[in-house]
């Protein structure tokens, strides 16, 4: 059997284990185990991962075989799983580091990492699976893992609440997702990747079929990925442990409708009006996200925006064509995100819980470790020269102006001045300014533990190096070793000869929208801190709506909660209580009624009884005879 | 003796401990009226076996004095042990099993 069928089953062994034992065991021995577990499929990646570029497919067994219908539990190994398995376990694993710090207070220490690696488990056999039905087995694991780990503090109403809303969100897509794989299957026959790209090749796949199933797939793929119009659970996620935060956001979960796309790359690009509702998604959802993010208070509500707006971007980038870009986007983006949200963690973490951005202040030097990770991380995502995020995001512009899609295109370009915006508005008020944190919390201030910022430091250092292994053709066609890696599966973008000079061009006017946002940024809350009030006084109508985010929330609850809700109880009250309980009360009433009739038969005198046995042998004799 | 007199004989005997059974009131008369329906039994059964020339019915007549010999031991001791507790074993007074 090959290395990397265990890569999800070792995180599986530790889930498995804490979940039962989690109480009794030292905290030491669980995160221990929990990040063994994850380090042992960390370097099982790495080694499959070395160990050749090819695809390798291992069969363990038939899994279902009914009638015409055929899964197998089948695990597939190629450039595009690598890149997803290697992001997963290394971040992963920092995070899991991370939190034996961060949660080493919690009373329940045991089911958090439980949690943590049945996430890890899922997420790897998503990324693992051949087929979409063992994919959606993943895919339904993280979603199941998303809902108990956003709720983990589940006594708060808030944390239970959004963790419920996150799973019935999901769900929402799933549905999809399903209907998706029921398309394909009974229009190909066949649910295996490698058999989905062939029937796409030899046109076995009806193109109208593969557009429903794409469009289809992708409704799934806006829920588990936080697009436009399914993402409203992954603000209110911010419940959770921060460090689950930052799982969520950059390894495991929301990633998975990117891969998705990308790992249905052929039926993606067989159909051109699925790949424009993708891009469009994609590309409204980064720009509107990126609004929203302007006036959250809270510290991980504006990073919980900005993911949704860089997945847009993702999205963007695949719906272009781009699908090794959108991947690139994907890669980087899990170091700059975890990073910041770890940092962010940090931060609340020395404010002894605080997480609204009007009071902190003045950061900069109390947390001479985590305020240069976060800035890192903040230039990163904000797609300033030479970091990371600066040539994914940059990859998958080019793409989307090379293609013609200039529409979306002007809407990454003025996306990325918003993100820059928007870190560093996040930036200047938690670290620049006055201290506006009680003198209490001053006095408990305090850097956190090596085994929370040696995590950061490692990101730090990925986020600033990861972006140069996808260079642009600008250094030479040979330069981007990424896509070269993910092209047997990903295919080249038509986009690659888009000439130097655009390209150049491309480079100039996100770097001039990026610094613009910095310089925004710094004009509104560093040299004149009372401009944010005057604005926002200016269109007092327009702040109020972006900070009840446009009323979306509001909106599904008048029109699709309400509604169901009150169904709900009416069928409760007229057929629960009126049918089924009634049935089953009436039933209990009818025998003791007829209990009490026959106990009249009962009257305790020797006579009636002897009378009635009289009675019946004269009738028995009777029938006997006649 | 005819076997069908004998078969009438045992007819007659069970009307009448049919017939005490329901008219006396007293416990301990109405258990002899069982007795008399039991042996009116016994005597269709021998009546009938004379007449068909087997022996099972016999049999069987032993079988059914010895469970009435037990019948009655058990019936009269918890005959004995009503009138103990409740002084009396007249059954118009015994409805404790009314449901």
């Amino acid at each position: 059997m090959p290395a990397f069928v265990f890569i999800p089953l070792a995180p599986a062994v530790g889930a498995l284990v804490l979940f039962p034992l989690g109480r009794r065991l030292s905290r030491r021995s669980v995160s221990t185990l929990a990040c063994g577990s994850v380090a042992a499929s960390f370097v099982l990646s790495v080694a499959a991962a070395l160990s050749g570029s090819g695809v390798r497919i291992h069969r363990l067994f038939t899994w279902i075989q009914a009638g015409g219908f055929r899964a197998e539990a089948a695990f597939r190994f190629d450039p595009l799983a690598a890149v997803m398995v290697l992001v997963v376990t290394g971040v992963g694993l920092l995070i899991h580091v991370y939190s034996a710090g961060y949660m080493s207070r919690e009373r329940d220490f045991g089911r958090y990492f439980a949690c943590l690696n049945l996430f890890m488990s899922a997420m790897l056999l998503l990324v693992l699976a051949d087929n979409l039905v063992l994919m959606f087995v993943g895919w339904e694991g993280v979603g199941l893992c998303s809902y108990l780990l956003i709720g983990y503090w589940f006594e708060k109403p808030a944390a239970a609440d959004a963790g419920k809303k996150a799973f019935l969100v999901n769900r929402i897509g799933d549905a999809g997702f399903l209907l998706g794989i029921l398309v394909l299957w009974s229009a190909a026959g066949t649910v295996s990747f490698a058999g989905l790209s062939e029937a796409v090749a030899s046109g076995a796949l009806a193109p109208s079929a593969a557009a429903a199933a794409a469009v289809l797939l992708f409704i799934g793929a806006t829920g588990k990925s936080a697009q436009i119009p399914l993402y409203v659970w992954l603000p209110d996620a911010m419940e959770g442990p921060t460090p689950v935060s930052a799982l969520i956001h950059a390894a495991t979960m929301v990633t998975a409708g990117v891969y998705m796309v990308a790992r249905l790359n052929p039926l993606y690009a067989a159909s051109s009006s699925a790949s424009g509702i993708v891009m469009l998604v994609g590309a409204l959802t980064a720009v509107y996200a990126g609004v929203l993010a302007l006036v959250q208070n809270d510290i991980k509500r504006v990073l919980a925006y900005s993911t949704i707006s860089q997945l847009g971007y993702m999205f963007l980038g695949c719906g272009a064509g781009a699908y090794a870009a959108g991947i690139f986007h994907l890669f980087t983006h899990a170091f700059f995100k975890s990073l910041l949200f770890l940092a962010a963690g940090s931060v609340i973490h020395a404010l002894s819980g605080e997480q609204d951005l009007r009071k902190m202040g003045g950061l900069r030097k109390l947390l001479p470790r985590t305020y240069p990770a976060f800035l890192v991380g903040a230039l990163a995502i904000s797609g300033i020269p030479f970091l990371s995020g600066f040539f994914s995001k940059d990859a998958i512009l080019l793409t989307a102006f090379a293609g013609g899609h200039v529409f979306a295109g002007i809407l990454g370009l003025a996306g990325g001045g918003l993100t820059a915006f928007y870190m560093f508005r996040l930036v200047f008020l938690a670290f620049f300014g006055s201290r506006r944190f009680s003198a209490e919390v001053e006095s408990r201030l305090h850097e956190s533990p090596a085994v929370m910022t040696r995590p950061l430091l490692i990101l730090a250092f990925c986020s600033i190096v990861a972006g140069y292994v996808g260079l642009p053709a600008l250094f030479g066609e040979r330069a981007n070793l990424f896509f070269r890696f993910l092209a047997p599966v990903a295919g080249t973008p038509a986009s690659g000869h888009a000439g130097p000079g655009a390209e150049a061009a491309l480079l100039a006017a996100s770097t001039i929208s990026a610094l613009a946002g910095l310089f925004l940024a710094y004009l509104f809350y560093v040299r004149n801190p009372a401009l944010p009030g005057r604005v926002s006084a200016r269109f007092p109508g327009f702040h109020h709506l972006l900070l009840r985010g446009f009323g979306v929330d509001a909106l599904y609850e008048t029109a699709l909660l309400n509604p169901l809700l009150r169904g709900s109880k009416a069928v409760y009250r007229r057929f629960d209580l009126g049918v089924i309980d009634a049935a089953v009360n009436g039933a209990g009433g009818a025998a003791g009624l007829l209990g009490k009739a026959l106990a009249l038969l009962q009257t305790g005198w020797v006579k009636d009884y002897a009378l009635a046995i009289l009675l019946g042998a004269v009738a028995f004799l009777g029938v006997l005879l006649f | 003796m005819s076997p069908a007199a004998v078969v009438g004989l045992s007819l007659v005997l069970f009307v009448l401990g049919v017939i005490a059974f329901f008219v006396k009131r007293d416990l301990l008369t109405q258990f002899m009226a069982v007795e008399i329906m039991l042996n009116a039994a016994n005597l269709a059964f021998l009546g009938l076996a004379r007449g068909s020339a087997r022996i099972d019915a016999q049999v069987i007549v032993f079988f059914v004095m010895t469970v009435a010999a037990a019948e009655a031991a058990v019936g009269l001791a918890i005959i004995l042990h009503l009138y103990r507790r409740r002084k009396s074993i007249r059954t118009d007074e015994l409805d404790k099993l009314r449901g």
